[in-house]
């Protein structure tokens, strides 16, 4: 049986892992490529790498990193942040990379999923979704959170797979960085509607509301950064944690 | 000498940093006599059934592969080739393996089969030295080999498919060794240094 993965997000200014509160206020937790080694020898199942610079610029040291790491870990990594194009998709993966995150690029150019995946396979390609609930309404959000669409994060969603995404990473902005849960209202039911593999990002804070995202709503992975960053959650106490609850894991 | 062939989709840095793990000596080619001229062949793929065959035909590598007595490693997308055909895009394959890839069932599971699955060693093949059956390996798959009289490890996703197969010099493994952790690490060591 396939087992459900914990990831480790690492969200990357100039090498440096940074980690905020929703979505703003950074705080730096370490280099990335030691946190990358510590997760892996820890039994992080896949990480997470996310450039929140991302800017021209920085294009070269995101390539840098991707090489960096595939160099130290044995284990599946995504790389997300600024990618707009074909060529930046190829790179990143030819560097190492064995998916890439794309977000705002797809709200702008959805073809991009179409596109991308049958260049690569929709394995590689993770649709990620910044979503906002207000009341009873989930908007998408793009640019690192910072500019409302006009899209509703279901509908949204269900396109992105019928465009060829491999996988969704869902976070919830009004959760991250609450550390009060994922929010399992919203993934329960995207789970129900979905056929491809969800990714619970945004609201993690203790062992139990890990358990909660797998019981409850059903999804296939969940993610967290400070959590594991600031050493609050060691990963292999989490996952023995899951096992214990009959949540079927990789120790 | 190990080739690692290269034809345009597979994830070559990744398999070829775990070789660097083990000082495996190795080149990355897309030639024919190169490939030939390589004491053992690693052949990994991802991405689509068809544009593949595609680019290993344009670069008359197909029949390299048809034709080598060479230990050869199909990994991923690069096993599934091994079989007669696939139901990805109706592709015809490189028919060493008499068998139909299929694709899981949406109505049942979710596509792709990604994240972290059992492989159930149906012998102690040489490849599986020093590992145990039942451990865990990295999958990326919406296509599956079932199984087939040449399966030497099988998972379960819905149906069991092959996990690992091995005629004669062609082996073939659906799970990613070079992302599977130390296990799969070990599988890579073992098909360069006892197979």
């Amino acid at each position: 049986m396939l087992c459900k993965r914990i990831i480790p997000c690492l969200d990357v200014k100039d090498g440096i892992v940074v980690k905020g509160t929703n979505f703003i206020d950074l705080k730096e937790a370490g280099s990335a490529i030691e946190l990358a080694e510590r997760y892996y020898n820890e039994g992080a199942d896949e990480l997470v790498f996310l450039d929140i610079t991302a800017t021209l610029e920085n294009r070269k040291t995101l390539i840098e990193l991707v090489e960096e790491v595939s160099k130290v870990i044995r284990i599946p990594f995504t790389v997300g942040g600024g990618i707009s194009n074909i060529e930046d998709i190829e790179k990143l993966l030819n560097t190492g990379a064995d998916k890439v995150s794309l977000n705002s690029s797809i709200v702008k150019n959805p073809n991009l999923i179409s596109s991308a995946s049958k260049s690569f396979g929709s394995q590689a390609i993770v649709a990620a979704v910044d979503s906002k609930t207000t009341g009873s309404l989930h908007k998408v959000f793009i640019k690192g959170g910072t500019e409302e669409t006009e899209l509703e994060t279901i509908s949204w969603c269900k396109k992105v797979e019928e465009l060829g995404a491999g996988e969704i990473l869902l976070t919830s902005m009004n959760k991250d960085g609450t550390k009060s849960g994922y929010d399992i209202e919203l993934l329960r039911y995207l789970s129900s509607e979905l056929t491809i593999p969800i990714i619970a990002s945004g609201g993690a804070g203790k062992k139990a509301h890990f358990l909660e995202a797998f019981t409850k709503a059903n999804v296939d992975a969940c993610l967290a950064a400070g959590l594991f960053h600031y050493k609050e959650l060691d990963i292999s106490d989490l996952k023995n944690y899951l096992y214990q609850n009959k949540i079927n894991v990789r120790l | 000498m190990i080739a690692l062939i290269d034809f345009g989709a597979g994830n070559l840095k990744s398999v070829a940093n775990a070789l660097n793990d083990f000082r495996a000596e190795y080149i990355i080619t897309n030639k024919s006599d190169e490939i030939n001229s390589a004491d053992k062949i690693i052949f990994p793929g991802v991405g689509e059934a068809a544009s593949a065959m595609n680019k290993l035909t344009d670069k008359n590598i197909a029949e390299v592969i048809k034709s080598t007595s060479k230990p050869l490693l199909g990994i991923c997308l690069g096993m599934q080739l091994l079989a007669t055909f696939s139901e990805e895009r109706n592709t015809k394959c490189l028919d060493i393996i008499q068998s139909v890839v299929k694709q899981f069932d949406k109505s049942k599971v979710k596509v792709p089969h990604m994240g972290w699955n059992k492989a159930e060693f149906y012998n102690r093949a040489k490849l599986f030295t020093d590992v145990e059956s039942g451990e865990y390996f990295y999958f990326a798959n919406s296509y599956y080999l079932p199984i087939t009289e040449y399966t030497i490890a099988s998972t379960n996703y819905d149906v069991f498919f092959s996990a690992a197969i091995n005629k004669n010099n062609f082996y073939g493994v659906q799970f990613h060794p070079e992302k599977s952790g130390k296990a799969g690490l070990q599988i890579l060591r073992n098909f360069i240094e006892l197979c």
